[in-house]
């Protein structure tokens, strides 16, 4: 027995060396034309020898640890208490809820500029993120081309802009509205697909649309992208020091206070903050609603949905089209925060992020990817050296998240009865 | 006269890609055929090969080693060693720990891993692209006058011979040795091949090994063809070999080479008659229309669904 897990333990040993070392110790340098090949530092070296080595450690006493970690998991009280009655629960997380959003009411007018911008991006991602719990967490269908909706939004709101002058809160309607249309007109042929098949067919479309939105040079600019696009308004109150359309007045003028370029800011991460506060409202509300209800049944068991009749088209494609919905509206928020979008934007990667907080913060939990969105943008914000590992760490999270907690960390919990002594 | 040879020249060089493609697609379809999932990490172990190809070149030719036919064979070596360990971890890491749960876990896993493997080599290697150096130059004149040459180059020669032996030597594995065989047992019936005997968490990590090895192999013909890598190498690729995949019908491998060669065809007649740009959207919009109007591909068996 020892003997076995020793060889087993050794080739795992070796195999982290293979899989290690070329690639991290051993450095492509182009030098002028030719390339030449650099040994990484020391402590890359170590690195990787200290990594098979703990392999090697690990695979060969793995059952004795593995028979450790379960009496560690019995010693934690929490592993099995009740669960908390429903009321109270409820109770609980609508206290949350209104606690997150009288602090983000207040948060902008403490803190720094930058603060308010990076805040501005974070409930973006949180509306991209509830949108896609809606199609990935509560019906299940894997959406890899998410941002392909965001993207319409957005460049929606950028062209009208552009081509006839439209304001941002006619864009708004028009974006997410136009990006639900591009969801049903997707959805309904592919919807019948089973999970794992429709996931690679968004993808393809994701793919698809940015590389039109990448060659259409005369209608979109193509990677130039396009510019100048118009902040929003307060009742036909602009934030520039000068108005730029006509007829309208400027908000500091109208005040009789001092110009201040952080007036838009604050303002653009208000308008943020009430669109992603409607749409965890009536997301919120969805689920509780018949619809809400048939996509978890759909999620759970098609074929039972099915016969208990639930038009499984008609029930997805309600999924889809509202998902994209939202994205829409997160991408004309988008488009109006940055004032300039092009295709690099929406890259399959922007998918995988939304994806990633979705998975991490509990699939068809609100309050879990809320959390989430706000962790997964912010982090990487707060430690800088830590930035360009952002990647790898959300990949490994995933895969981390899948083989062990695959319900999020705050999963999502069900109204539910128990029925006592049965 | 000139169409015609325009026309066999976007020929080889569809069938050249085409055959690439086709030893890609192996890796997704067999993983498929076995265990049912989407091994959506494929495409970075075949970038992995590019670049493990690529650093065993550039240290041969640092020891002074440049005569051809070692260089390709020690590159070879080497980016199939480091590309199916990397198969054989990813399966034990991130695949057989979920496996037969929902659907979707597993593919979500396995595109954590992607991510993660991505990153890995951006990380190691930088994200600038590295150029291939073009080991193999020059090529055949097949005919044509001054104002067009048809013209295969050595390269593509080498793909074409490549694929042949790699896809004989898979066919004859799996036709006639042991392990062929109880890959076949298990991808027909895994629960029933457990019971007779075979070790299937074996057979399923051969899978892996396989595909990952052919991935390599496509990997280092493919750098040399392009003449450069990425870390983004990866992904495009796979999302094509996958495509091959499923075209050929999902699960069959005959079906991965014709997908492959139907593929690459299709590409390199649009790069040729309507531009490069939008040879991605023939073989995605490609994808899309033979998910919806034939998911089981041209060869594939259909899936019946049990209750």
């Amino acid at each position: 027995m020892m003997a076995q897990s020793f060889r087993h333990a050794l080739f795992c040993g070796v195999i982290t060396l293979i899989i290690a070392w070329p690639i991290l110790g051993l450095k492509l340098v182009a030098e002028g034309t030719s390339i030449t090949v650099r040994g990484a530092d020391a402590f890359t070296w170590a690195a990787v020898a200290v990594a098979a080595v703990v392999v090697f450690t690990f695979q060969l006493f793995r059952d004795r640890l593995m028979g450790r970690l379960e009496v560690l998991q019995a010693l934690n009280p929490l592993a099995n208490r009740e669960p908390l009655p429903d009321a109270k629960r409820i109770r609980l997380e609508n206290i949350g809820m209104v606690l997150l959003i009288a602090v983000a009411l207040v948060w902008p007018f403490l803190v720094s500029r930058g603060s308010v911008d990076l805040a501005t991006l974070v409930l973006i991602y949180i509306m991209l993120a509830l949108g896609l719990n809606v199609v990935v967490g509560l019906a299940g269908l894997l959406d890899l081309g998410y941002v392909a909706f965001y993207a319409v939004g957005a460049y929606t709101f950028a062209l009208l802009s552009s081509y006839w002058g439209v304001s941002f809160w006619m864009a708004l309607p028009i974006g997410a509205l136009l990006a639900a249309l591009f969801g049903l007109v997707l959805g309904f042929p592919v919807l019948r697909l089973r999970g794992d098949y429709l996931a690679i067919v968004t993808l393809g479309f994701g793919e698809i649309i940015r590389i039109l939105l990448n060659n259409w040079t005369s209608l979109t600019g193509g990677p130039n992208g396009i510019g100048g696009i118009p902040d929003p308004t307060l009742f036909g109150m602009e934030f520039g020091r000068r108005v730029r359309g006509e007829g309208n007045v400027s908000f500091h003028e109208t005040f009789g206070i001092p110009y201040s370029s952080e007036h838009k800011v604050i303002f653009l991460y208000l308008i943020a903050l009430v669109l992603a506060v409607f749409t965890a409202l009536v997301i919120r509300r969805l689920m509780r609603m018949p619809v809400g209800r048939s996509w978890e049944a759909l999620r759970e068991d098609e074929i039972a949905a099915r016969s208990l009749g639930l038009s499984r088209t008609g029930v997805k494609l309600s999924a889809f089209t509202i998902g994209a919905f939202f994205a829409g509206f997160a991408g004309t928020v988008f488009a109006s925060k940055q004032g300039f979008i092009s295709p690099e934007s929406f890259v399959f990667l922007e998918s995988a992020i939304i994806l990633a907080i979705v998975v991490l913060g509990g699939m068809g939990s609100q309050l879990g990817v809320i959390l989430a969105a706000i962790a997964v943008t912010i982090l990487p914000e707060l430690a800088r050296e830590f930035a360009e590992y952002r990647m790898l760490i959300f990949g490994a999270a995933m895969v981390l998240m899948m083989v062990w907690r695959p319900q999020g960390l705050l999963p999502m919990r069900r109204r539910h009865i128990k029925l006592k002594g049965v | 006269m000139h169409d015609l040879l325009y026309f066999c020249q976007q020929l080889i060089n569809g069938l050249t890609i085409g055959s690439a493609y086709a030893l890609i697609a192996i890796g997704y379809t067999m993983v498929y055929g076995i265990i049912g999932m989407i091994n959506f990490a494929h495409g970075e172990i075949y970038m992995i090969g590019a670049y493990t190809a690529l650093i065993a070149i550039t240290g041969l030719a640092a020891l002074g080693i440049a005569w051809l036919p070692i260089v390709l064979l020690v590159a070879l070596i080497c980016a199939v060693i480091v590309s199916s360990s990397m198969g054989w971890a990813v399966e034990r890491v991130a695949y057989r720990p979920v496996r037969g749960r929902h659907r979707l876990i597993p593919l979500i896993s396995a595109i954590g891993m992607s991510i993660f493997l991505q990153n890995y080599v951006h990380l190691a290697q930088g994200s600038r692209n590295i150029g291939f150096p073009a080991l193999i130059e020059g090529g055949l004149r097949l005919g044509g006058d001054e104002r067009f040459q048809l013209s295969i180059s050595w390269i593509q020669i080498t793909i074409f011979i490549t694929t042949f032996i790699c896809m004989s030597a898979l066919s004859l594995f799996i036709s006639r040795s042991r392990l062929g065989r109880a890959c076949r047992a298990v991808s027909q019936d895994l629960g029933m091949a457990n019971l007779l005997g075979i070790d299937t968490n074996r057979i399923i990590s051969a899978t892996f090994v396989i595909g990952a090895a052919l991935a390599a192999v496509a990997g280092l013909l493919l750098g040399m063809y392009y003449g450069s890598v990425d870390p983004l190498f990866g992904f495009v690729a796979g999302l094509k070999a996958f495509t091959a995949a499923v075209l050929g019908g999902i699960g069959s491998i005959p079906g991965a080479m014709l997908g492959g060669l139907i593929l690459g065809i299709a590409e390199a007649m649009t790069s040729g008659y309507l531009s490069g740009e939008y040879k991605d959207v023939i073989s995605f919009s490609l994808l899309i229309l033979i998910l919806l109007f034939r998911p089981t591909g041209l060869l594939g068996k259909p899936e019946v669904e049990k209750i």
